[in-house]
């Protein structure tokens, strides 16, 4: 068995709206697999049709070698699920959630407490809190331990760092390298675009589409309009005048930096400087810049919609 | 931006029980400035926020917000700020139209002012279909733009905004900030959260709490500097770092 998933021409419609067009999908086994995109783009709706939890449309589809339709049973036992909504029992305490996720899929903590424990080891002191009274972090660390406990092949995650600080996002990312270490693949979602290069493989998701999918050096090579970085102290500023600018096809904040992105070849960072200094004196400085994850997602939206 | 302090901080203490949720907070937010208050989650940011907007008494300190007392003043205070968080205040079963004229009513309004300012946003926004549109029925993107102009519709002093960009695609919430600079060149203040720190480095000045206390404050650069850090997301990790959180 090679994939984990595959998925060919996969739709699902809620009334008029399309959730999901045509979509193309293929996990390797062992594969840390990303969806990036924002709500909206359909990446829990596709989570729910791996899951055996929404019924598409139509597409074929193989989860584990098994269709989420038709062997759903099975397949529930192989995949472990980390809901977008935190979605424990809140009156029950840390260990009496994590016993009943054990006993519904017939194992026991001790039993697999080797793959969970670098995650529910840190929250193990707390083990007779109720669920409801956890921390923002440590309840997501008790998800996780509860979507892992039954040892399973496959594990999807939706959108688990969504709302969390920067530190805690960091942290979470670390445990689920070391989960996917001991062979575990994973299927993981996020709107944050800088997180996308922490998996292997991935795809950018709008619209009920996947504009791009591949290694996230992959991705970032498919860029090919020139891009310039300007560094300055007048950023507000800078970002006005230089939409003005002709040949331009994008200009985005980034933090105190402006990348700019050129329609084509013709034009470059002279004349991006000249056009600056014609109608300001600001200091600036502009260098040449290779795009990341969050350029490509922007710049396959304008071209879409023009 | 002036000199003029919307906000004003001093010794802000707030308990539950034994437990330290604002631990001597010192910070003040100048007219039309843009101030970025971060920190981890459970860092106390929201306790914080509630007594800044009238909605929780202080323990102890002093606490001046648009210009009234958070101790005595409240309801003055409610009058003169604006709100919008993550999980939007808006009425799913009204139009657009009907959740400006309901909350404008709200904030006492009049009703040929509202008719005004109505038809200017619709010019600005370009909503002339939308605005009869159920909110219900809008992208993710316009509801936050919509909350957002209804959150400053009755022209508050400052505008508290809890993680507004959560979950937008990037170019929505770039169109996000562009409304928050042009509020703010209007003369009203954004006092914003979010776990996005590119959007830190959009802000006039940060504050980033841990554990109750505000343990940074300044501009994106001087921080960076400070913590010899590339971007607000290494300062974030490196004060974070520091103390051993769960």
């Amino acid at each position: 068995m090679d994939s984990s998933i595959v998925i060919n021409n996969l739709i699902k419609s809620y009334g008029s709206l399309r959730a999901l067009d045509n979509l193309n999908l293929r996990v390797e086994n062992g594969g840390f697999y990303g969806l990036v995109g924002p709500d909206g783009a359909g990446k829990t709706s596709l989570m729910r049709i791996i899951t055996s939890l929404l019924l598409p449309d139509d597409g074929y589809i193989r989860v584990a070698g098994l269709d989420p339709v038709k062997d759903y049973k099975k397949l529930r036992l192989k995949l472990g699920y980390m809901p977008g909504r935190f979605s424990l029992y809140q009156d029950l305490t840390v260990e009496e959630n994590l016993k009943f996720f054990a006993s519904v899929f017939g194992t026991t903590i001790k039993e697999n407490y080797n793959l969970i424990a670098p995650v529910y080891s840190q929250i193990e002191p707390f083990k007779n809190r109720r669920a409801g009274k956890l921390s923002g972090g440590m309840k997501q660390k008790l998800a996780l331990s509860c979507a892992l406990v039954h040892k399973p092949e496959i594990l999807i995650l939706d959108e688990p760092t969504t709302g969390v600080d920067a530190v805690s996002r960091r942290e979470f990312w670390d445990m689920l390298k070391d989960i996917r270490s001991k062979g575990i693949t994973i299927l993981v979602s996020t709107p944050y675009m800088e997180e996308a290069v922490l998996c292997d493989t991935i795809s950018l998701m709008f619209d009920g589409k996947i504009i791009d999918s591949g290694t996230p050096n992959e991705i970032t090579s498919h860029f090919k309009e020139p891009i310039f970085v300007v560094k300055t102290d007048f950023v507000r500023s800078l970002l006005k005048i230089i939409r003005e600018m002709p040949c331009l096809k994008s200009v985005n904040s980034f933090g105190q930096t402006l990348h700019v992105v050129l329609n084509s070849d013709d034009c470059g960072a002279k004349d991006v400087s000249e056009f600056i200094k014609s109608k300001c004196s600001f200091d600036f400085q502009i260098e040449p810049y290779s795009a990341g994850i969050e350029d490509c997602f922007i710049n396959h939206i304008i071209s879409r919609k023009k | 931006m002036s000199e003029e302090n919307i906000i004003e901080v001093k010794n802000l203490v707030k308990k539950f029980g034994n437990f330290t949720a604002n631990d001597n907070l010192n910070f003040s937010v100048r007219k039309s400035e843009i101030f970025g208050f971060l920190g981890a989650n459970g860092a106390g940011k929201t306790t914080a926020i509630k007594i800044l907007c009238g909605l929780l008494l202080p323990t102890s300190g002093e606490v001046n917000v648009a210009g009234f007392d958070a101790f005595k003043q409240r309801n003055m205070i409610k009058k003169n700020i604006g709100y919008m968080s993550q999980g939007f205040s808006l009425y799913e079963d009204l139009t657009v139209k009907e959740n400006i004229e309901f909350y404008a009513g709200i904030y006492g309004v009049k009703r040929s002012v509202i008719k005004t300012r109505l038809n200017e946003l619709v010019e600005k926004l370009h909503i002339h279909e939308l605005k009869d549109e159920f909110v219900k029925d809008l992208p993710l993107g316009w509801k936050q733009k919509i909350a957002f102009s209804v959150a400053i519709f009755h022209k508050p002093q400052v505008v508290f905004l809890d993680e507004p960009t959560s979950g937008v695609d990037p170019i929505t919430r770039r169109q996000f900030w562009d409304l928050i600079y042009e509020a703010v060149d209007d003369g009203i203040t954004a006092f914003i959260t979010t776990h996005y720190m590119d959007e830190a480095e959009y802000c006039d000045r940060i504050s980033i709490m841990v554990d109750g206390k505000i343990d940074a404050m300044g501009t994106p650069t001087e921080l960076k500097r400070l913590y010899n850090a590339q971007n607000m997301d290494d300062v974030f990790v490196k004060l974070a770092r520091k103390q051993e959180i769960i």
